[in-house]
Formats: structure tokens, sequence, C-alpha cells
């Protein structure tokens, strides 16, 4: 398996390191309720198909990515940056 | 009063020769670790071509030559090596001194490339690794920031608590190289 890392080029997975559910770009507010927390601690759906997960380029630039593969297929559809995938978040929920 | 003894990273290990290949520990001198803040990419680019005439190098990338040469060692960030910072950088980037941080050393030889593909997952042949390119990866399972200064010349670098680790891995690779003839 290889990751095009946007900032290295491809890479093999040996430089990754996989960090789960991209989830944790959507951190709940401090005020949100337990439900909500709950759920963004501890619910994880486990897709056949496309999932959507953090990974850092551990052992290259250092950097977090979020990468869309699929698990049926292992294709990998995108890799970019955590930091454009969370402005792009930030973006989505102030339009 | 204790009195310290200055060594360097790799004393009493090298140098080393198998067969036309061989490694020696690099003269590193200085080493400035420079950590572009948000935004002032282009400014610390300024900076450093009027102070250095280097230029910022760009991912995968080094600029400059031996005794002063800027390598590219992670996102946003690039080490200079050889020389002192000159540039004012304050508001534009995180400078740390890693002077005596790192194990640098310079495998020597045409079949460099041959002894590397053993133990790093990148493509590090002439026809795509040229001279100036540079990667960050791992050598076994170590990471390292790897250059090439020459046509048949690497600058490795790593941790230098894994200085061992790093002479022992070239040299294994190098001599199981070396049998194969």
């Amino acid at each position: 398996m290889r990751l095009t890392c946007p900032v290295c080029g491809a890479r093999d997975r040996r430089e990754f390191y996989y960090m789960g559910d991209a989830v944790a770009l959507q951190r709940p507010s401090p005020e949100a309720s337990d439900e909500v927390w709950d759920d963004y601690l501890h619910n994880r759906d486990n897709p056949a198909g496309e999932t959507r997960d953090l990974w850092q380029h551990e052992a290259g630039c250092g950097a977090w990515l979020v990468v869309r593969r699929n698990t049926i297929t292992h294709e990998i559809y995108d890799v970019t940056l955590a930091r454009d995938a969370k402005q792009a978040l930030q973006e989505e929920a102030e339009a | 009063m204790i009195e310290l003894k200055a060594k360097t990273a790799c004393e009493g290990l090298l140098p080393k020769r198998v067969g036309d290949m061989r490694i020696e520990e690099a003269e590193a001198g200085q080493i400035t670790s420079i950590a572009l803040l948000e935004g002032q990419a282009a400014a610390v680019d300024e900076a450093l071509m009027v102070t250095h005439k280097l230029s910022f190098p760009k991912p995968n990338r080094s600029t400059g030559r031996a005794g002063e040469r800027l390598i590219w060692s992670g996102r946003g960030q690039a080490f200079l090596m050889g020389a002192a910072l000159a540039a004012d950088l304050s508001g534009l980037a995180a400078m740390t001194d890693q002077s005596d941080a790192w194990a640098v050393v310079r495998l020597e030889g045409e079949q460099g490339a041959d002894v590397l593909a053993r133990l790093v997952p990148v493509d590090l042949r002439p026809q795509n690794f040229k001279r100036g390119h540079t990667v960050r990866t791992l050598l076994g399972h170590m990471t390292v920031s790897i250059t090439r200064v020459g046509d048949s010349s690497f600058q490795i670098m790593a941790f230098r608590s894994m200085a061992k680790t790093l002479v022992h891995e070239l040299i294994t690779a190098m001599e199981s190289l070396g049998a194969r003839g």
C-alpha cells in the first residue's frame, strides 16, 4: 500500500502512522450534550466501503493527513492535508 | 570540576570501508532548524536570499553547497547546515540550534544507492534522486534525512542517540551487498 502525501509524494505505508476515523477533526463544542460527546468519543462506524481516516506522515514531513479509501477494493481516492480538510469543514459550517 | 571531553556522534565507529564503498562521519558544523511561522514563507525566503544567497528549499530539495546548505527537513521546515544563521528571522520562523543532535555520515561509492535500497523505502537511484534531492524517510525502523550531495555521495542524518544503529545498519547492508560480488 502506498499513500501520496500532498507534501512529499507517493510513499510506502511504513512511513505513515494510522490514527483512525477523521471524526477527530469535528470535535464537539465543550457545551455540547453528553450524548454528543459520548458519540464522538466512543461510537464509530465500521463501513464496508468508503472510509475517511487520519494518518500522519510520521517518518516523512510530519504532516497530518486525511485519507479517503475503500476498505473493500483498497482503492485510495484522495489524500489531503488535515489542515485543509479542517478549513473546508469550517467554511462549510459557516456557509 | 568534571572535565567533559567533546566527542563526535560516530567517534570510534567510523570510518569504515567495504569493497569500493565507504562511510565516514561528516563535519556537519552548525545545524539550525528553521521552521516557518504561518504565512511567512516568502519573507523567510527573501531574508535568507539577502544574507546567505540561498532560497528556502522546496519539499524534497536542498539548496546551497558543502559548507553552507539548506536541507528541507519537514513540512515548512529546513536545516541550515555548515554556517551560522546570519538572518534575523524573529517573528518569521522558529529557530533551534540542533548542532549536536544529529549523527551525520557520508556514504561514498558507486553502489551507494544499492546499499540504501536494502534499507530505505524510497527510490534513491540517480535517475530519480539527483544531486540536491533530499528525503525524510526511514532507514530500517529509524527516521532519517538523506540527501544526495554528489554523483556517488549521500549524506545521511539520524538522531545522535541512534548513531550506533545507523552505522550498524549501513555496514550490514554494505557487507551483504559486497558478498554478492
